[in-house]
């Protein structure tokens, strides 16, 4: 027996010895050549050789999907020097392979990266993805977009401050979390699309009196619970201070009056049965599904469902931004869709550069408003129609009344995970406002520092 | 060619060769991604940027942190439900079908069996739909007046784990069951005659017969099902993720969240090893014991 507990001994410890040897502390693979800094914009993507760009995308939902195909097969029309290769992926899946992707050998060179800190932040703070702003001056971006979108895609170069400094993604659409509602059941109530923090409440109430659901939730997901508790928020709370907590800067604070009255109104809502029954085990895709099939007459969820939703209720589908509350202001949840940004380690960022400018050029915002969705910018130069154009109207609103206030769960790294699980305890009834807000609260000031 | 080295009926050198090819897959898959985490874990790494060295730090925090007592605390819950209640169901299965010739028996069988061949996702999205607010169990309950009991199963902190639980004994049953039965096949029909002679009744002969021949079955059923139940992610990740609230997290959810999600690799890595190695002793412990009068 001795000789052969040696051997496998020796064994292990060759092992260990070879692990040392061989290993580095993880992530800091190969050489880190520097890139050469990008003062020299190169905007001729003509004169720039046989170029591939990668690109990794999640626009995979049919509305999406046949804008961005149009636009990259129009790319390389323009320039026959350039192949793009696309890699799309669901929101989920890609999420979850872009930090294995990213930090790889062979990673994209343009990569659609959410923006919250946990994504966006993380990769800017590992030096990642290669800052916009040398590019910005040489196509305009400034001018093309607004400083609301272009806020939603900036991080300090180390990664602390989300809100400001370089610009980091481009986005292609919009995006909203507002009510949609089935206006023959409106109709039937005789109920106005509510304006007012009292007037929905009051159409909250006359629709459970009538039978109905009067808000159709589906929280089994976690997720969608940001979005309900966002939309209580907004009514509630003025709107730079959601802002300052949504982007996790200092100097404010989740325990206050304000955040108590709101977290007191959705529960309420929640006691008295203006949701669904059982919401918390209810899925959002069936929840969605329902309310197309006639169940609810409110849906509070975000513009990304405006294909899915037209399709199954047509004419009867309309949409408005949330009712204005206490603070006498319009607030309402939104950003950008995903960002597009170049990494760090694409080989071309001239050309990566030139196909960001390309897909969110006028052309680009034509063939997505025709595509049935909202583009981020140019909505003025679009024709749509129906809920469409009540969807763009809310858009419109939300930028020039500065309204709009950014989701919930970018706000820490923590965020995504802590805002969801407490939003669906509070609203199951298993904690308490107080310590609903005082989770919220220890997330938030520990990462502040405040 | 010298062979004589070694004492008679010890291997051959070239035995290694035979064993070359499984050894080559073993290490490649197995031994080297196990070292590698092994490496991980003593690091403090988000995945993207470069490591720091934290030496047992990982482990200490892992040990030490409350918030993962709880998850640990479920999956005890969830072996109840994946092993124990299995274990029981397909004994008593396995007895009533191995004595008695009912008509169709082989189809019941194939019925029992067949949550075992489905996929771990397509049952939970099925069993998802089954639980919900509108979904089959609340349809049937307020089919039969018991309308009070219909509820959000996966929605509710106190009910979900069991709901979960219960989705992971009716997988594991059929397999039990099988086991079992083909364990019962081969006690000879002779033990079951003479104890028939002696006047035992039909429970009295499976305790005294049956049971003593599945030592060796009931320890392979207890190692898979344990397995299973300590390392369930698929049901939970699909089900409810971790909700509501946090109440049906469970150590591998952990750690996708936190090498995945939260992104601290090292941390996550740490659980999973720490999990591998429970697993690991449990089954050594079990093993033993079932083999324990044998030798």
């Amino acid at each position: 027996m001795i000789p052969r507990l040696r051997r496998t001994g020796l064994l292990a410890l060759a092992a260990t010895a070879l692990l040392v040897v061989t290993a580095c502390a993880p992530g800091s693979g190969g050489d880190d050549a520097k890139k050469e800094p990008a003062s020299d914009v190169e905007t001729d993507v003509a004169g720039a050789g046989d170029v591939t760009l990668t690109v990794w995308d999640q626009e995979v939902r049919s509305g999406q999907d046949k804008p961005l195909e149009e636009l990259n097969a129009a790319f390389m029309d323009t320039y026959p020097n350039v192949t793009i290769k696309r890699v799309s992926r669901s929101f989920t899946d890609l999420q979850k392979q872009l930090r294995l992707a990213i930090t790889g050998d062979d990673a994209p060179d343009v990569v659609q990266a959410n923006n919250a800190r946990a994504d966006m932040g993380a990769f800017v703070k590992a030096g990642l993805l290669r800052s916009l702003e040398p590019y910005a001056g040489a196509y305009g971006w400034e001018d093309r977009f607004p400083d609301t979108v272009r806020s939603v895609v900036s991080y300090s170069e180390d990664g602390q401050t989300f809100g400001e400094g370089n610009l980091y993604g481009l986005p292609l659409t919009g995006e909203l979390v507002g009510v949609w509602y089935n206006k023959a059941k409106l109709a039937d109530l005789g109920i106005e699309p509510p304006q007012t923090l009292a007037d929905f409440e009051a159409a909250l109430d006359q629709a459970k009196q009538a039978g109905e659901i009067p808000i159709q939730f589906g929280n089994l997901d976690q997720w969608p619970g940001i979005h309900e508790w966002g939309f209580a928020q907004n009514q509630f709370v003025p709107r730079d201070e959601i802002r300052n907590l949504g982007f996790g800067q200092e100097g404010s604070s989740w325990t206050t009056d304000e955040n108590t009255a709101a977290a007191e109104a959705i529960t309420g809502w929640a006691d008295k049965g203006y949701f669904t029954k059982g919401f918390n085990g209810l899925g959002y895709d069936p929840s969605w599904q329902a309310f197309v099939k006639g169940d609810g007459v409110f849906l509070v969820s975000g513009t990304w469902l405006l294909a899915d939703l037209s399709a199954g209720l047509k004419d009867d589908l309309g949409f408005m931004l949330p009712p204005v509350g206490e603070t006498g202001d319009l607030a309402v949840t939104g950003s950008t869709g995903l960002p597009f940004s170049i990494t760090e380690a694409s080989e071309n960022p001239d050309v990566a550069a030139a196909y960001l400018d390309f897909i969110t050029s006028e052309d680009a915002m034509a063939k997505i408003s025709a595509a049935g969705g909202l583009p981020v910018v140019d909505l003025e130069a679009q024709q749509p129609s129906g809920t469409q154009a009540e969807v763009f109207d809310a858009w419109s609103t939300a930028s020039s009344e500065d309204a709009l206030v950014p989701y919930l769960d970018w706000a820490t790294p923590d965020a995504t995970d802590v805002v969801p699980t407490e939003v669906q305890q509070l609203l199951g009834g298993d904690r308490s406002v107080d310590d609903f807000l005082g989770a919220l609260e220890d997330d938030y000031s520990s990462f502040t520092g405040g | 060619m010298q062979h004589s080295r070694g004492a008679p009926g010890q291997p051959r050198t070239v035995a290694y060769l035979y064993l070359a090819p499984a050894l080559l897959v073993f290490g490649c898959f197995m031994a080297w991604p196990l070292l590698r985490a092994v490496w991980l874990s003593l690091f403090e790494w988000d995945g993207l940027s470069v490591g720091t060295w934290v030496g047992l730090g990982n482990y200490v925090d892992v040990l030490t942190d409350p918030q993962l007592r709880a998850p640990f605390v479920h999956s005890l819950v969830l072996v109840v439900f994946f092993s124990a209640l299995p274990i029981v169901a397909g004994m008593v299965l396995a007895g009533l079908m191995s004595r008695a010739r009912l008509r169709g028996s082989g189809f019941f069988r194939t019925v029992i069996f067949l949550p075992q061949v489905v996929a771990m996702v397509v049952v939970a999205i099925a069993w998802r739909d089954i639980y919900a607010p509108e979904g089959s169990i609340n349809d049937a309950l307020s089919a039969v007046g018991l309308d009070g009991l219909a509820r959000a199963w996966l929605g509710e902190p106190s009910f979900a784990l069991m709901a979960v639980g219960l989705v992971g004994t009716w997988v594991g049953t059929g397999l039990c069951m099988v086991l079992f039965l083909a364990g019962l096949a081969k006690v000879p029909r002779e033990l079951y005659e003479s104890a028939t002679l002696d006047g035992a009744g039909p429970l009295r002969q499976f305790l005294a017969v049956g049971l003593p021949a599945l030592r060796g079955e009931l320890a392979v059923a207890m190692t898979l099902t344990l397995v299973a139940a300590l390392r369930t992610f698929d049901l939970v990740y699909v089900m409810t993720d971790g909700g509501p609230g946090r109440s049906t997290r469970v150590p591998s959810y952990e750690v996708y969240r936190w090498s995945l999600e939260e992104g601290k690799v090292g941390y996550g890595v740490t659980i999973a090893l720490l999990l591998t190695a429970a697993i690991l002793l449990l089954t050594i412990g079990i093993n033993r014991v079932a083999e324990g009068d044998r030798r």
